[in-house]
């Protein structure tokens, strides 16, 4: 009787290790106080109607970043706790166990991609993309509050064996069977990891699409695909990329769980299972996946160097050609990581030559950018430091990943530390440093004010003292012969100092993370002396400057006429301005459904998880009816008259 | 003095595995990585000291020359899409070469007789089998030097890697099918082994020693092996095969006929390995 109501979950899987425990009482904690100072200060409404509810990109867009440092901070102390490890307790057999240090680095892995660089990315683009091309809102204002929830809950999934017990995936953050399979991974992490990207992941194919329609559609008269912007071009592509490649991911961690839940044999080892199938098809996803955190960076920095060397950016052609073939390319390399499964001579040549090749794109953008430099007059602040950093990281992350592409070369540098330091290498100097450059480019846009630029270079200066510091002895490590994941290694190898200088590394990048913390509390205190009146604190060259900062809620009062790339620019040096017509703006209303379908789809995973059948049926029946009553509500739109426009409008003016 | 500083120096040089090969396959990897770094720093140094130059020269205070619509040029386009292609087509060419030379499926050329060694990865440890000499180990391997070394390895267990860093590059053990390895050294010594694909639990400690000896000490080995009084038995190896971490180095003087065999079939035989679950 009580398997049927609470299926797996027992008084035995309720936490009970130190670290879940403290990680338990931590989130209830935390919670108890912010729903104390929502009570005190009479805010849940506001928050429920203001934000939570909210179809309005810019405000969806801020919640993604807000979630997405949060997560950030799981994160980055997950890898200051597997760094510690490996320095200093890894030669005895001290520290953490053996499984829970393989927890933390799963965990540290996929919070880090799914969670933190996604959620980064979907959140600017929120808040950039409409008004780069001169829109409203998004093509799907409904889809938009969805996808955030649906991560969300991905979010509070990963979180959840915290809370709810159990344990998390030791595998790896790919999660690679058979070691996945129940044969080996009987408890409920592994699950808990699927169903977490099968959550987050619905709700990044939702948002792909509507930001891909959004671009495609909702462009603004004039605007056509060549005068876009670039960080448009780029989150296009990354998008095409998301909706070519989420799909398999989804489909193959359904198959691993129609192995774990039913008992089927896609992925193990008996029954003609075939985990090489997996490994293929997880890196069908993986590669693009890559590239889908990669491409929007590209196009931040693009942004960044055009408005500070006040020029415009050089070979937009071909940066856009180049753009569009790292796209077509990286949906063709995936084999390059497992050339050591034994494929044989002429695969491997094939898919390295291919990696390879997508060093030309890669590069010609390199060179575009630094000429863009040319002839220019540079401001160094604090975006153009991280643009700096970046092709300083980036080139050599470039580097050490050609050189993993040549096959012969890849059977002794793969799995090593040599590739891990590659990946953090393009990872944080190119996605992460691309964020924090857009974070800071983009912040006066979204509150009003510019961001202190002083501790934001001290920031900069920990961060790629600290990044080197951290993965310059991981590459010598891998040259040593160093592998990946090693909660021990004996102590005569040498590599104990090394990782000490790693570890030592990871202590400046959380001073990098503390002046980020102070900078913002500081400029909100002294944002007096920051404002931003103009809406265009930068010079800028792309249309969200011409609105105010921030926006107002339509984003544009009139739709904004094109005729050229930087067309903003341009209109500042003719200086024209006719009197103003407005016209009726029809916008969407809030709504909760976003909220209570992902809730529903949460039961749904939670009930796969622990094995609780009505639970399931709870869910699914749940979101379907939510879905359905939400496509039959024909009232989801209203709107604002010119009337009320003009008002909004010079009251906005006025402040 | 000095001496203290050569004694830190080789040893700290000597951990470094990729620079200190000790067979022919490390070796032509070791100098396939030097090349490609090589060719590819052709490209990168000029990048970044153009970058900083740039930078510091068009900085705003510094009245350099200013051209804010200076966007197009077909001549540097075309410069540097053709170096870049230039680059990657030598690049190409030596990863292609590479591929085949170094495919670790080729026998390699030799005068000398080379040595099969069966290779098993378990839950957590590495068994070596001997089948020409009918003796096999755990977490330790002998072989004469200058010896072709045909590695055949499995898992019965979940994925793993392996790799004798020194001696050349890695192979997945995969359950149920057999990779090849090609592999000799050139010097007599004692080299680490490892697996580095993580396979559960106690996968850290997956380590080995594979040894290097001349051939009278190899077969001296081999009798002492001969004299253990351990025996892999079918039952003995479903004993082996229960996970353990950290196992110590065992010999054993006898191993049933073709165990590599049974262990692969096992898989394609499920029904029969079901009843024994």
């Amino acid at each position: 009787m009580l398997e049927l109501i609470f299926g797996k979950l027992t008084l035995e899987a309720l936490p009970h290790q130190w670290y879940t425990l403290a990680g338990t009482v931590s989130i209830v904690l935390g919670g108890i106080a912010v729903a104390i100072f929502l009570t005190r200060r009479n805010l849940w409404r506001w928050l429920w109607d203001e934000w939570l509810t909210s179809t309005d990109p810019k405000k969806i867009g801020i919640m993604y970043i807000i979630v997405a440092a949060l997560m950030l901070f799981r994160g980055a102390l997950d890898a200051g706790m597997i760094l510690v490890q490996q320095a200093f307790f890894a030669v005895g057999n001290a520290g953490l166990s053996a499984d829970h240090f393989q927890e933390i680095f799963t965990a540290h892995g996929t919070i880090m991609i799914f969670f933190v660089t996604m959620g980064f990315m979907f959140g600017l683009m929120n808040y950039i993309i409409p008004l780069q091309i001169g829109a409203r809102d998004v093509a799907f204002p409904f889809l938009n509050t969805l996808s955030l929830w649906l991560y969300i809950a991905g979010v509070i999934f990963i979180n959840l064996f915290f809370v709810i017990g159990g344990d998390f995936a030791s595998t790896g953050w790919l999660a690679y069977p058979p070691l996945s399979e129940l044969e080996f991974s009987p408890g409920v992490g592994v699950d808990y990891w699927i169903w977490s990207l099968q959550i987050s992941g619905l709700g990044s194919l939702l948002g792909a699409i509507n930001i891909l329609v959004t671009i495609l559609k909702l462009r603004t008269p004039g605007m056509t695909l060549m005068k876009m912007p670039m960080f448009a071009w780029t989150s296009l592509c990354s998008m095409v990329l998301i909706i070519s490649a989420f799909p398999i991911l989804t489909a193959t961690l359904a198959l691993l769980s129609l192995d774990r839940l039913l008992g089927m044999h896609f992925f193990t080892s008996d029954f003609g299972g075939n985990a090489m199938m997996y490994i293929n098809l997880i890196w069908m996803w993986g590669h693009p996946e890559a590239y889908i955190l990669i491409l929007p960076s590209f196009g931040i920095f693009s942004e960044i160097v055009a408005t500070f060397s006040s020029k415009r950016l050089f070979g937009y052609t071909s940066m856009v050609l180049a753009t569009i073939a790292i796209t077509m390319l990286s949906v063709l390399v995936w084999l390059h990581h497992f050339f050591t499964m034994g494929a044989g001579a002429n695969v491997n040549a094939f898919f390295g030559i291919m990696t390879m090749i997508i060093a030309i794109p890669t590069g010609i953008k390199v060179f575009n950018w630094i000429f863009t430099m040319f002839r220019g007059r540079i401001k160094f602040t604090t975006p153009m430091y991280w643009f700096l950093g970046f092709i300083g990281t980036f080139t050599l992350g470039g580097m050490t990943g050609v050189l993993m592409a040549i096959p012969a070369a890849d059977f002794q540098l793969h799995n090593s530390l040599f590739l891990v330091a590659h990946f953090h290498n393009t990872a944080i100097g190119g996605a992460l440093f691309g964020i924090f450059a857009g974070f800071t480019y983009w912040f006066p846009k979204v509150m009003g004010f510019k961001l202190n630029e002083r501790l934001g270079k001290y920031a900069f200066w920990c961060w790629i003292i600290g990044f080197f510091m951290t993965f310059v002895p991981l590459y010598i490590l891998g040259f040593m012969g160093a592998t990946r994941r090693l909660d021990h290694y004996d102590p005569a190898t040498g590599w104990q100092g090394l990782f000490m200088i790693s570890a030592l590394g990871v202590g400046f990048i959380s001073f990098g993370v503390a002046f980020q913390i102070l900078q913002i509390i500081i400029s909100i205190r002294q944002r007096k002396q920051n404002l931003d009146l103009s809406g265009d604190p930068w010079n800028g060259r792309t249309l969200e400057w011409t609105t105010s900062s921030p926006p107002p809620f339509y984003n544009f009062a009139i739709t904004p006429k094109v005729s050229e790339r930087d067309q903003f620019w341009t209109d500042k040096t003719s200086k024209h301005a006719p009197k103003p017509i407005y016209e009726d703006i029809v916008m969407p209303k809030n709504t909760a459904m976003g909220i209570y379908v992902s809730a529903f789809v949460f039961l749904i995973g939670f009930a796969l998880v622990w094995h609780i059948i009505w639970l399931g049926i709870v869910g699914l029946i749940g979101a379907i009816a939510c879905v359905i009553i939400r496509t039959n509500d024909p009232e989801t739109e209203y709107v604002i008259s010119a009337k009320e426009i003009e008002r909004l409008e010079i009251r906005n003016n006025i402040r | 003095m000095t001496d203290r500083y050569k004694n830190f120096n080789l040893a700290l040089f000597a951990n470094f595995a990729l620079f200190n090969p000790k067979g022919w396959i490390a070796s032509e990897q070791k100098e396939l990585i030097i090349t490609a770094t090589m060719l590819m720093l052709m490209a990168v140094i000029p990048v970044l000291v153009i970058t900083f130059v740039f930078a510091w020269k068009y900085r705003a205070g510094n009245n350099a020359k200013y051209a804010p619509t200076f966007d197009h040029s077909r001549l540097l386009q075309f410069t540097w899409w053709t170096a870049l292609c230039a680059i990657i087509v030598v690049l190409s060419v030596i990863a292609w070469k590479s591929s085949y030379a170094l495919d670790p499926r080729k026998t390699l050329k030799s005068n000398i007789k080379p040595i099969t060694i069966q290779v098993v990865a378990l839950e957590w440890k590495w068994l070596f089998i001997y089948p020409e000499q009918n003796i096999a180990t755990v977490n330790f391997m002998q072989f004469p030097e200058d010896t072709p070394i045909n590695f055949e390895i499995t898992a019965d267990a979940p994925m793993n890697s392996f790799w004798i860093p020194q001696l050349g590059g890695q192979m997945y053990a995969m359950s149920g099918m057999k990779t090849k390895l090609h592999l000799e050294a050139s010097d007599p010594g004692t080299y680490r082994g490892l697996s580095s694909n993580i396979s559960g639990e106690g996968f850290a400690g997956m380590n080995f020693t594979a040894v290097a000896s001349s051939n009278a000490d190899f077969d001296t080995w081999v009798r002492t092996v001969k004299q253990s009084s351990n025996i892999l038995n079918l039952n003995e190896y479903d004993k082996l095969a229960e996970p353990s971490k950290n196992n110590p180095v065992t010999l054993y003087s006898f191993v049933e006929d073709n165990l590599l065999d049974t262990i692969i079939m096992k898989f394609m035989m499920p029904q029969e390995a079901h009843k024994e679950h």
